[in-house]
C-alpha cells in the first residue's frame, strides 16, 4: 500500500471539503474493493475519505412504496432487514449472495454501486428494481447511473447518499458466481414493477444492462417458456478465463429463467 | 506520520501508534503481537485474518487500523477463559477440525459469528458461511463436524 | 488398545497452540534489529535487463540493495536439482544453472533480480518499485509444444530444443508386439492441468548471521531443514553445515511447496551475512503465485490394448512435462521415477512402456507437489481403463476386478521397476462398491435424469509408492541423496521421553501419532512423551517429510531407537535386578525377570541411567538415549479404491459432487482420525484439480491466475461430505507395517472425479478442471456431433 492521508470526517460537508481538498482523494466506504485495491497497489490516492464516522448514512426505510438503503448499509444488514425481506425479497436474497460473510459484515451499498465493477450483484437491483440514486446533489435514475467499466454518472466530489428501490409486485435475482472470486459471470435481476417488466443483467457486459427483448416476452406472460427463444448476443460482452462471450449469453438466458421462475412462484 | 489510535482489543484497553496505511491485521500482528490473527493472501479471501469488530467477524486485512478507532475488537487469543478453550475451540480440537493450523484462527472466528446469528445451522449452512475462509488441509469435513458440534455445545447440548 | 496407545484416534497435542492462536509461525518470529526484504521480480517472461538501483538504494529506510552482480561477486553458488535422470539416449538430463538472482536474464515472470533490504516491510516494498529495471525483451514460450517445435525461443543454451530430457521406462519391444496381438486399442489424449501449490501460509523466512561466532541462523518454512542446511551449505555455499542452523517451526502446510530450496530463502540468508543483521522475507499471496514450484502440467497420448476377455496386454504412454524456467530441487525425478514407475497400476498389464520428455518453458518451475507424479500416473492408468470399459461394454467395476494383480501375487514385480509388496485390492473395491450402493446407481441416475440432471458415478482404484526411501533403489535411480530418516529417544531422569524425529509436521500431527507410538511401545504415559522436530541443532540429521513417508520411514527410525533403549534398559535392568541379561524381558514399560516377581519400571531404569553411583562402567555406560537410523527395503504402496458420484446440470454445465466414498489400505493405522483427516484433505485436493483449480498462462508466458480471483481453490460448498474406510494389509518390510496416507486422496481423485464427469456427460472429451464452463462446451460439441 502507498502512503496516504486518512481523514474521518464526522459530516458530509467536511467529507466534500475534505475531498475537494485532496489532490487525488477517494472515499472509503465498507473499503471491501477499495483496500485490496490499494493492497495491491493499482491505486495511490493522496488522500482516503472514510465516510464512517458520518452518522445517518446507514439503515433501511421504508417511504411510501420505495425501500430507501442508506449509502453506509453494510450488505448484511439488507440481507437480514425484515423491512427489506417484507417488501423486495430479492433484493435481500441478492445482498445475501454478495461476497462472502465478512464481505457483507463491511461492504456497503454505496460503496458497491459508486465502484461500479462490471460483475458486482448490486448494479443488477439498481437497474432491474428501477431504483433512484440520491446524491448530496441530485437525484440519479438507475438506468442512468452505470455508465460504463467502473464508470457512473456520479461527478467529482460527487457523494452517494441512498438507493430508492420501489417495491415490485415481484422479482428475484439468479446468479451464476465465479468460481473463483465468486463475483456475478451474470446475474440476473428479473421484476415485475408497476410500469412493467425489467430485466437487468450483471456480469455480462461493461455494466449492467437491460434486455428488451426479454422485458417485452415477459410482459406478454411472465413464465421461463416466454423467453426461451429470446437469444441473447454474445458480441461485445465480456470474456475472461472463466467465461466467454458465448458462455455467458446463454447464462444471461439460463438465469434469467430461473429468475422468473423464482418470481413467479415465490 | 504515524497517530495514535484507542481501540479495546479482548477486553483490554490498548492503544498504539500506526501510520494511516496501517491495516487492523497489521496493527494485530506487529503493534499488539497478537500473532494468532494470521495474513494467507492478499485479495481478502483466505479468511485466515478474521476477527470480530464490534461483534461482527471481517476481515482485519481489509480494514484499515484507523477504522477501528475506539472499537471493541476480539482475535482467537480473546477466546479461551483461564486456560479452558471455548466450546468452538474444544470442538475443533475433538473433531480434528484442524491441521497446520493456519487457517484455523479466523475458522473459529466466522464460525462464532455464524452461530451467533444461527444458532442451530445445517451441514449446508455451515458451508455456505464459510465461503470466505480457505482451508487446504481438512477438505473442510472435520471443520464442518466440529463447527456443528461446536454450535450444539453453545446451544448446551452434549 | 492401550488408551492413547497405537489403533487410538487421541485429539492432537498439537492443537490446543494452533487453537489459542500460540502457534509460531516463522512470520510471527521478530528479531532484535531485525531488517525487511522485499524482492524485485521480473514482469517479463523471457528478457535479458540491467539493473539502476541509485535511487532505491537513496530511499528512506533503505539499508542494502542487493543484485545477481552482487551474489556472482561472493563467489556463491547457483541453486541446484538433486535427481540426476538419464535419458534415452544415455546422457544425464539438461540442468542449467538456476541463479539465487537473476543477473542478465531471466525466464519466468516473478524470477528475482534484486532484494531490497529496509527497516520495514514497507519501506523495502517502496523502495523496490524504485528499481529502474531496463528489459530488453526475448522470445518467450509457455506452451510445451511449442517449446519443442523448430525455431522456438532456446530458453537455456545449455538445453538445445527446450529439452531437459528424454525418458523411457519399460519394455518398448514387448509392448509393441502385445498391440499387435490386441482384440481392441483404447487410445485417449489426457492433460493433467497445472496446479499452483496455495498452502495457506505463505513462504517466509528469516536469515540472521552472528559476527562473533560466524554463525548462521535460517528459519524458514520447511518440510525438511537439513536438506535445506545441506543445500545451502554443500552447493550455494552460504556457510559450512557445522556454522549454519535451520529452524523449521510451525509451518503452515507444505505439499511439496515447502521442500525446494529457493531463490528466496537463499537471498535472505546471504544478505543476513552481508549486512550483518537479521534478514525477514514473507511472502504475499501474490508472490507465491508466481514463486512457488508448480506441480503436474503433462500432456499425455495413452494407449491400453485388451484381449478379447478384457484383459490388458499393453500399455503404452507417451507423456510431455512442463519443467518451467529451471529445474527445481526435485523437479525432475517426478515425471520419471515417480511416474512412470507407477504404470501398472493394480493390474496385470503384461507389457508396459512409457517415454517422457521434460520441457523448460518460460513458466515458474514445476515441482513435486502432493502426490507428485502419482497422481498423473494414476490419472492415466484410470481414465483409460474406464475408457476401455466404456468402449467394450465391460462395467467398469468388473473390468478392474478382472485385471486385479490376485491378492496371493505378492510380492509382486512389475513392468516398471519396482516391487509391489501387499495388498488385496479386490476387498477394498468390494467395499467401496457397497459403500457407494454401486448397483443402486442406474435408479439414482433416472430419478436425476427427472430433475434434468445427468449423474456418473466414476471409480479410481490408485496405487502409489510411498515412504519415499530406499537409498539403495532410488540411488540406482539417479537420487544425489540418500531417503533414509533418523528418530532419537532421550529419556530424561525423571522418566519422561523426548522423541527427536528427522521428519517434519507442517500440519500432520507428528506430535501426536510418534508420541502414541512411542507411548505403546515403551509403555510411557503419553503425557510425558514430547516430540521434538524441525530444528538441526536438536534432531539427528534427517531428510524431512514428504511423499507419505514420516510414519513409514520416521517412524520405524523411532523403533530402531527404541529397540535400543529397551535393550540398554535390560542391561541396566538385569544388572539392578541382579539377573542375568536373558532372562530380563520387557513388556508394557515394565522389565520383568522370568520366573521372579522382580520388576522395574523403565522409567525407574532411566533413574538409574543418571545416577549410575555404583554402575560397572566398564560394562554399562550411564545415560539412556539412542539413535535410530531407518532405510526401508523397499517403497510402501498404498493402494484402494475410490467412488466419486456427480449430477451435471446440463443448462449451466455445473457439476456438483453428490457422493464420495474411499476405501484406502494404508496398512496398520496409528491414529485413525488424523488419517481420515488426511483423506480428506487429499481428495479435497484431487477435487480441485478435477473441477476448480488450473494454473493458465497465456501464450506470451503471462500468469492469468495469479491471485485467489482467479485461480479457484475448492471451498467447503465446492465439497461433499465423505465416507472413509479402510482395508489392512499390513507392510510387510517395516517394523510397524504402516505405508503412509497424505497423499492417497490426492493420487485417487481427479480420475475417480472425471471418469464420473465423463459418465455422466456421455463423452470423454473434456479436460480437466471440469470448470463449468469446460462441461458446456463438451455438452454443446457432442450435441452438435449427434445433429
Amino acid at each position: 500500500m502507498y502512503a496516504f492521508n486518512y481523514h474521518r470526517p464526522e459530516t458530509l460537508e467536511a467529507a466534500s471539503a475534505a475531498l475537494a481538498a485532496a489532490a487525488d482523494g477517494q472515499v472509503l466506504a465498507g473499503g471491501q474493493t477499495l483496500i485490496p485495491t490499494l493492497k495491491q497497489r493499482l491505486a495511490n490516492p493522496s488522500d482516503v475519505i472514510d465516510l464512517g464516522g458520518i452518522a445517518g448514512l446507514g439503515g433501511v426505510r421504508r417511504e411510501g412504496d420505495a425501500i430507501v438503503v442508506g449509502a453506509m448499509t453494510r450488505h448484511a444488514e439488507v440481507a437480514s432487514s425484515a423491512e427489506v425481506r417484507n417488501a423486495i425479497p430479492a433484493l435481500a436474497a441478492l445482498a445475501d449472495c454478495i461476497g462472502d460473510p465478512q464481505v457483507r459484515n463491511a461492504g456497503t451499498i454505496g460503496g458497491s454501486i459508486a465502484n461500479a465493477d462490471p460483475a458486482a450483484d448490486y448494479p443488477a437491483a439498481v437497474v432491474g428494481l428501477g431504483a433512484t440514486v440520491r446524491t448530496g446533489r441530485r437525484t440519479i435514475a438507475g438506468d442512468d447511473f452505470f455508465t460504463g467499466l467502473f464508470e457512473t454518472a456520479l461527478e467529482e466530489g460527487e457523494i452517494v447518499l441512498s438507493v430508492s428501490f420501489p417495491v415490485p409486485r415481484r422479482a428475484a435475482y439468479a446468479k451464476f458466481p465465479n468460481p473463483a472470486s465468486r463475483y456475478a459471470v451474470v446475474g440476473v435481476m428479473v421484476a415485475e414493477t408497476a410500469s412493467g417488466v425489467r430485466v437487468a443483467v450483471t456480469g455480462a457486459g461493461g455494466h449492467a444492462f437491460r434486455v428488451g427483448a426479454m422485458e417485452s416476452a415477459l410482459g406478454a406472460s411472465f413464465t421461463p417458456e416466454a423467453i426461451r427463444d429470446v437469444a441473447v448476443s454474445p458480441d461485445g460482452l465480456n470474456e475472461d478465463i472463466h467465461a466467454s462471450a458465448e458462455y455467458r449469453a446463454h447464462l444471461v438466458g439460463v438465469m434469467a429463467r430461473r429468475a422468473v421462475a423464482a418470481a413467479a412462484g415465490g | 506520520m504515524p497517530v495514535d489510535i484507542s481501540l479495546n482489543v479482548n477486553g483490554k484497553a490498548v492503544s498504539a501508534q500506526v501510520e494511516d496505511r496501517t491495516l487492523l491485521v497489521e496493527l494485530l500482528r506487529e503493534n499488539l503481537r497478537l500473532t494468532g490473527t494470521h495474513v494467507g493472501c492478499d485479495t481478502s479471501q483466505c479468511g485466515a485474518c478474521v476477527v470480530h469488530v464490534d461483534g461482527r467477524s471481517v476481515k482485519a486485512c481489509t480494514m484499515l487500523a484507523r477504522q477501528a478507532q475506539g472499537a471493541a475488537v476480539t482475535t482467537i487469543e480473546g477466546l479461551a477463559e483461564d486456560g479452558k478453550l471455548h466450546p468452538m475451540q474444544e470442538a475443533f480440537r475433538e473433531n480434528h477440525g484442524l491441521q497446520c493450523g493456519f487457517c484455523t484462527p479466523g475458522m473459529v472466528m466466522s464460525a462464532l459469528d455464524l452461530v451467533a446469528r444461527n444458532p442451530d445451522p445445517s451441514g449446508a449452512e455451515v458451508r455456505e458461511w464459510l465461503e470466505g475462509n480457505l482451508c487446504r488441509c481438512t477438505g473442510y469435513h472435520n471443520i464442518v463436524k466440529s463447527i456443528l458440534a461446536g454450535a450444539n455445545a453453545m446451544r448446551g447440548g452434549s | 488398545m492401550a488408551e492413547n496407545g497405537i489403533g487410538a484416534a487421541v485429539p492432537r497435542t498439537e492443537d490446543h497452540r494452533f487453537l489459542t492462536g500460540t502457534g509460531d509461525y516463522t512470520d510471527d518470529t521478530n528479531l532484535p534489529h531485525q531488517t525487511y526484504a522485499a524482492f524485485v521480480r521480473s514482469t517479463h517472461p523471457h528478457a535479458t535487463f540491467t539493473l539502476d538501483t541509485s535511487a532505491a538504494a537513496a530511499a528512506p529506510g533503505v539499508v542494502a540493495v542487493l543484485t545477481g552482480a552482487d551474489f556472482a561477486a561472493d563467489g556463491k553458488g547457483s541453486l541446484i536439482c538433486g535427481w540426476a535422470v538419464t535419458g534415452k539416449d544415455g546422457e544425464p538430463h539438461k540442468a542449467p544453472p538456476h541463479p539465487v538472482l537473476a543477473a542478465d536474464t531471466v525466464r519466468h515472470v516473478g524470477d528475482a533480480m534484486a532484494i531490497v533490504v529496509a527497516e520495514s516491510a514497507r519501506a523495502a516494498r517502496d523502495a523496490a518499485e524504485q528499481v529502474e529495471v531496463d528489459y530488453s525483451p526475448l522470445p518467450a514460450v509457455a506452451s510445451m509444444r511449442e517449446a519443442l517445435a523448430d525455431g522456438a525461443p532456446q530458453i537455456h543454451a545449455e538445453a538445445p530444443g527446450n529439452l531437459c530430457y528424454d525418458w523411457e521406462i519399460g519394455d518398448r519391444a514387448a509392448t509393441d508386439e502385445a498391440f499387435a496381438r490386441a482384440h481392441h486399442v483404447t487410445r485417449l489424449d489426457l492433460v493433467n492441468n497445472r496446479l499452483i501449490p496455495n498452502a495457506m501460509e505463505p513462504r517466509a523466512a528469516i536469515g540472521d548471521y552472528n559476527p562473533a561466532s560466524g554463525n548462521y541462523t535460517l528459519r524458514l518454512t520447511s518440510q525438511n531443514p537439513h536438506v535445506h542446511r545441506l543445500v545451502l551449505a554443500a552447493f550455494v555455499q552460504i556457510a559450512p553445515e557445522h556454522k549454519l542452523h535451520v529452524i523449521a517451526p510451525d509451518v503452515g502446510g507444505g505439499f511439496g511447496s515447502k521442500i525446494f530450496i529457493y531463490q528466496e530463502e537463499t537471498a535472505v540468508l546471504w544478505a543476513a551475512g552481508r549486512i550483518g543483521r537479521p534478514v525477514k522475507w514473507t511472502a504475499d499471496r501474490s508472490e507465491s503465485f508466481v514463486a512457488d514450484a508448480h506441480g503436474r502440467d503433462h500432456e499425455s497420448h495413452v494407449e491400453l490394448a485388451l484381449d478379447a476377455d478384457g484383459r490388458f496386454l499393453g500399455l503404452r504412454v507417451s507423456t510431455l512435462a512442463n519443467m518451467g524456467a529451471y529445474l527445481s530441487t526435485f523437479a525432475s525425478c517426478v515425471p520419471s521415477y515417480l511416474y512412470g514407475t507407477l504404470m501398472q497400476g493394480q493390474y496385470t498389464t503384461g507389457a508396459i512402456y512409457c517415454e517422457v520428455k521434460a520441457v523448460f518453458t518460460n513458466t515458474t518451475p514445476v515441482d513435486a507437489l502432493r502426490g507428485a507424479g502419482r497422481p498423473e500416473a494414476t490419472y492415466v492408468v484410470e481414465r483409460i481403463v474406464d475408457r476401455a470399459a466404456h468402449e467394450t461394454g465391460i462395467d467398469p467395476a468388473e473390468l478392474r476386478r478382472r485385471n486385479f494383480i490376485p491378492s496371493d501375487a505378492f510380492p509382486y514385480p512389475t513392468q516398471v521397476a519396482l516391487e509391489y509388496d501387499s495388498g488385496n485390492y479386490a476387498l477394498a473395491l468390494d467395499r467401496a462398491l457397497e459403500l457407494a450402493d454401486y448397483a443402486g446407481f442406474d435408479a439414482r441416475r433416472a430419478e436425476a435424469g427427472a430433475r434434468g440432471k445427468l449423474r456418473g458415478i466414476g471409480l479410481s482404484a490408485y496405487i502409489e509408492a510411498c515412504g519415499i526411501a530406499p537409498s539403495q533403489v532410488v540411488g540406482s535411480l539417479g537420487a544425489g541423496v540418500g531417503l533414509w530418516e533418523s528418530g532419537g529417544i532421550r529419556f530424561n531422569p525423571t522418566g519422561n521421553v523426548l522423541v527427536y524425529t528427522g521428519s517434519h509436521s507442517h500440519g500432520q500431527g507428528h506430535e501426536t501419532t510418534f508420541a502414541q507410538l512411542v507411548s505403546d511401545y515403551l509403555g510411557v504415559p503419553f503425557e510425558n512423551v514430547e516430540v521434538v522436530h524441525g530444528d538441526t541443532e536438536k534432531t539427528p540429521f534427517g531428510m524431512g517429510t514428504y511423499g507419505s513417508r514420516s510414519l513409514a520411514v520416521g517412524g520405524s527410525a523411532l523403533v530402531k531407537a527404541m529397540d535400543k533403549v529397551i535393550a540398554k534398559g535390560r542391561k541396566i535392568a538385569a544388572f539392578s535386578l541382579e539377573a542375568s541379561e536373558e532372562d530380563v524381558e520387557f513388556s508394557g514399560g515394565d522389565f520383568t525377570v522370568a520366573g521372579t516377581d522382580k520388576r522395574m519400571n523403565i522409567a525407574e531404569v532411566a533413574f538409574s541411567a543418571y545416577v549410575p553411583h555404583n554402575y560397572p562402567l566398564d560394562e554399562l555406560e550411564p545415560g539412556l538415549e539412542e539413535t535410530g537410523f531407518y532405510d526401508p527395503a523397499n517403497f510402501t504402496f498404498p493402494a484402494g479404491t475410490h467412488v466419486c458420484e456427480v449430477e451435471v446440470d446440463p443448462e449451466t454445465g455445473v457439476t456438483e459432487i453428490v457422493n464420495w466414498v474411499a476405501v484406502d489400505d494404508f496398512g496398520n493405522v496409528i491414529n485413525p482420525m488424523i488419517v481420515e483427516g488426511q483423506v480428506h484433505g487429499g481428495v479435497a485436493h484431487g477435487i480441485g484439480q478435477a473441477l476448480l483449480e488450473g494454473c493458465t498462462y497465456d501464450a506470451g508466458g503471462q500468469l492469468l491466475t495469479g491471485s485467489f480471483m482467479d485461480y479457484t481453490m475448492p471451498r467447503a460448498d465446492d465439497l461433499p461430505d465423505m465416507t472413509v474406510d479402510t482395508t489392512c494389509t499390513p507392510c510387510p518390510h517395516n517394523p510397524l507395517g504402516v505405508k503412509g496416507c497424505g497423499e492417497a486422496g490426492a493420487i485417487a481423485a481427479p480420475a475417480a472425479v472425471m471418469n464420473a464427469v465423463t459418465h455422466a456427460l456421455g463423452t470423454s472429451a473434456i479436460d480437466m478442471p471440469a470448470t463449468p464452463q469446460a462441461v458446456w462446451r463438451a455438452l454443446g460439441s457432442q450435441s452438435q456431433a449427434r445433429a
